[in-house]
């Protein structure tokens, strides 16, 4: 469909007369479609305003800010604020958490989702099928304060948790304010959350398996264990590969862990969970060091971007997609 | 990519490789069998659990959560929680609850206005512009002003304790944009030039023949949406000082972390009045959740299969 698309457009370019100039071709093009040049309007004034403009904004990272005053700072150009939080400790305290986090987070996350979307495309009862995966999608679509507020609730000292090591003989852990339990509740909550949402692109893939190389897998004499491993696991390898090196590449960015980080840290638990979003948001919104906070945010979001257009190139040369 | 084209799954044909055919199956295969079953009733009672603790807990009495007596079913159970919740501090609860149905519903409404007409220009191959827009358009994905620009920006813009302030920043989600552009992609385009010889122009395309045939992205991009905003806290917290225009969310932030200045008996509350917020919250949630579920499933697929 799509291939017999830019079939007929390439043919239509060829009739084009290359007499055309590329503002004359744009200007037919506008009298053509002017209104969906119209439709494209407002959302582009948008993206300027509120994507474009706080990028630039970004300059703050290297020029002074007063409240109220210009958004693109005032006076010189400095690399001070920079200075600043290299030096920091607890900015490479919250750099290492990152990685650290988002690193453990994917260890355990990436393997458990595939086994059980494996698990997921073996059930033959599709009432059954169907059930575990709606209950399993849900925590996806839970905001994160009720998540953490359950967290929180699951283990608090009365909690069900507490009461659990309390009846085991154990002693009650309070452990949201100790450091040391940080990142297992990090890790554990975040599975229980993306763990049936995360195997959606999976079983995708499978049911676009061709249900043949099943048919002489079996007249191969092929047991089902084998035909997992030799027909399904290969035929989603794209997916699997293009999933890992996005995730890889997101390492850094602390996006999607900054709401839950938030909720659950406190101070005593900084030395393990605070993270650069987290320190930006301190710095920044609460203690008022905007150009600080600024600099700190734009080197993560540089790193990331980085890190993201490597992950996309080793994405296009291994598994043959991308994301631009 | 044609392999991941997804088309309307024949079930049985996916299933093949496990018929219910009478062929002997071995012995392996059947305790795998009862294994995964195992396993898979383990992984609905772990994710349902918390939800099932949260809604007994919000039924406990008073006297058995200070005795620590919770558990899956609720000592003295009674609803004096629930009635306590939406009545104290003259209903703030309900004032809270009612903001987020109508942050919500305006902000659903005016994402997918803006989405659309979005993502339906740049579904056009043939539009120039687009080798212009694409780009522009998904770099903001990857990069962006971060926290602090965006926050001096809204403040710049005088919108902070508006509604605006809190529904402008996420008005327009790229990556929604793109599934929507890759289902009007998909519209085949002898439709869309039927309507035009019929003496329709791009808007009356666009708006009699291409939405209507979107309904199911649409659907979908709507509940995204909705949730979204339903979900929204951090929003709230930078820019929405004004406790009368707090959303539930912001509101169940400053009670679950506990200690904040705005709710002095914060801290003291306890757990089932705590529970008892998350649940009247998370309900609407859970009650559409189970019927629209199919509709979120076909939007990620969208994204997945590359066009």
């Amino acid at each position: 469909m799509s291939k017999k698309e830019t079939f007929q457009e390439q043919s239509l370019q060829e009739w084009t007369p290359r007499e055309l100039t590329l503002g004359q071709r744009l200007g037919k093009d506008l009298r053509i479609n002017w209104q969906l040049y119209v439709m494209f309007l407002f959302p582009i004034i948008y993206y300027i305003i509120f994507r474009y403009i706080p990028m630039f904004g970004n300059i703050l990272a290297f020029r002074k800010y007063n409240a109220g005053g210009s958004i693109f700072g005032t006076g010189p150009v400095t690399l001070k604020y920079f200075k600043q939080f290299i030096t920091a400790k607890p900015f490479w305290q919250a750099f290492s958490n990152t990685l650290i986090l988002n690193g453990l987070y994917l260890l355990f996350r990436f393997p458990l989702t595939l086994i059980f979307a494996l698990l997921l495309n073996e059930i033959r009862n599709l009432h059954w099928k169907k059930f575990v995966q709606t209950v399993s999608y849900l925590p996806h679509f839970i905001s994160m304060v009720i998540v953490c507020g359950m967290i929180k609730e699951l283990l608090s000292t009365h909690g069900p948790i507490n009461d659990l090591i309390a009846q085991l003989g154990g002693e009650k852990i309070s452990f949201i304010s100790r450091a040391e339990w940080f990142r297992t509740i990090f890790v554990t909550s975040g599975v229980w959350q993306s763990l049936g949402w995360g195997t959606i692109l999976y079983l995708a893939a499978m049911t676009g398996i061709n249900p043949s190389l099943y048919e002489a897998a079996t007249v191969d004499g092929a047991s089902h264990f084998q035909q997992v491993l030799h027909v399904t696991i290969p035929c989603i390898l794209p997916t699997i590969a293009t999933l890992l090196i996005l995730d890889i590449g997101g390492l850094v960015g602390s996006g999607g862990a900054f709401e839950k980080v938030y909720l659950l840290y406190s101070p005593q638990t900084y030395e393990t969970s605070d993270i650069v979003s987290t320190y930006v948001f301190r710095m920044g919104v609460e203690s008022g060091s905007i150009n600080f906070a600024t600099a700190v945010g734009l080197f993560e979001g540089i790193i990331n971007l980085i890190l993201l257009t490597c992950a996309n190139f080793v994405s296009k040369k291994v598994a043959k997609t991308s994301l631009w | 990519m044609s392999k991941n084209e997804i088309s309307a799954p024949d079930l049985k044909e996916i299933h093949i490789h496990n018929p219910k055919n009478k062929i002997k199956e071995s012995t392996g295969y059947r305790v795998f069998t009862v294994v995964n079953t195992i396993i898979m009733i383990l992984v609905s009672f772990a994710t349902l659990y918390p939800f099932l603790y949260l809604i007994s807990q919000s039924f406990t009495s008073e006297q058995a959560i200070i005795a620590g007596h919770t558990g899956l079913i609720p000592e003295g159970f009674n609803i004096k929680t629930y009635i306590y919740v939406i009545t104290r501090y003259d209903c703030e609860f309900l004032k809270y609850y009612l903001n987020t149905i109508i942050y919500t519903l305006i902000g659903t409404i005016l994402s997918l206005f803006f989405s659309s007409i979005l993502a339906y220009p740049l579904s056009k191959p043939n539009l120039k512009v687009n080798r212009i827009m694409s780009p522009f358009i998904i770099f903001t994905m990857y990069f962006g002003g971060g926290l602090i620009a965006n926050y001096v920006l809204v403040l710049k813009l005088g919108l902070k304790n508006s509604m605006w302030g809190f529904i402008l920043p996420m008005l327009i989600s790229t990556y929604y944009v793109i599934l929507m552009r890759s289902f009007f992609m998909s519209i085949p385009k002898d439709l869309e030039e039927a309507g035009e010889i019929d003496g329709l122009n791009k808007f009356g395309v666009f708006w009699k023949i291409a939405l209507p045939l979107s309904k199911p992205i649409i659907a979908t991009m709507a509940l995204f949406y909705a949730v979204m905003y339903w979900n929204n806290w951090f929003n709230a917290k930078l820019y929405l000082q004004d406790k009368a225009k707090w959303p539930v969310a912001y509101f169940l932030q400053t009670i679950i972390r506990g200690g904040g200045a705005s709710d002095p008996d914060a801290t003291q509350m306890s757990a089932n009045i705590k529970s008892c917020a998350m649940v009247l919250t998370v309900l609407p949630i859970i009650c559409v959740y189970p019927f629209v579920q199919k509709f979120y499933v076909q939007g990620m697929m969208l994204g997945g299969v590359k066009e």
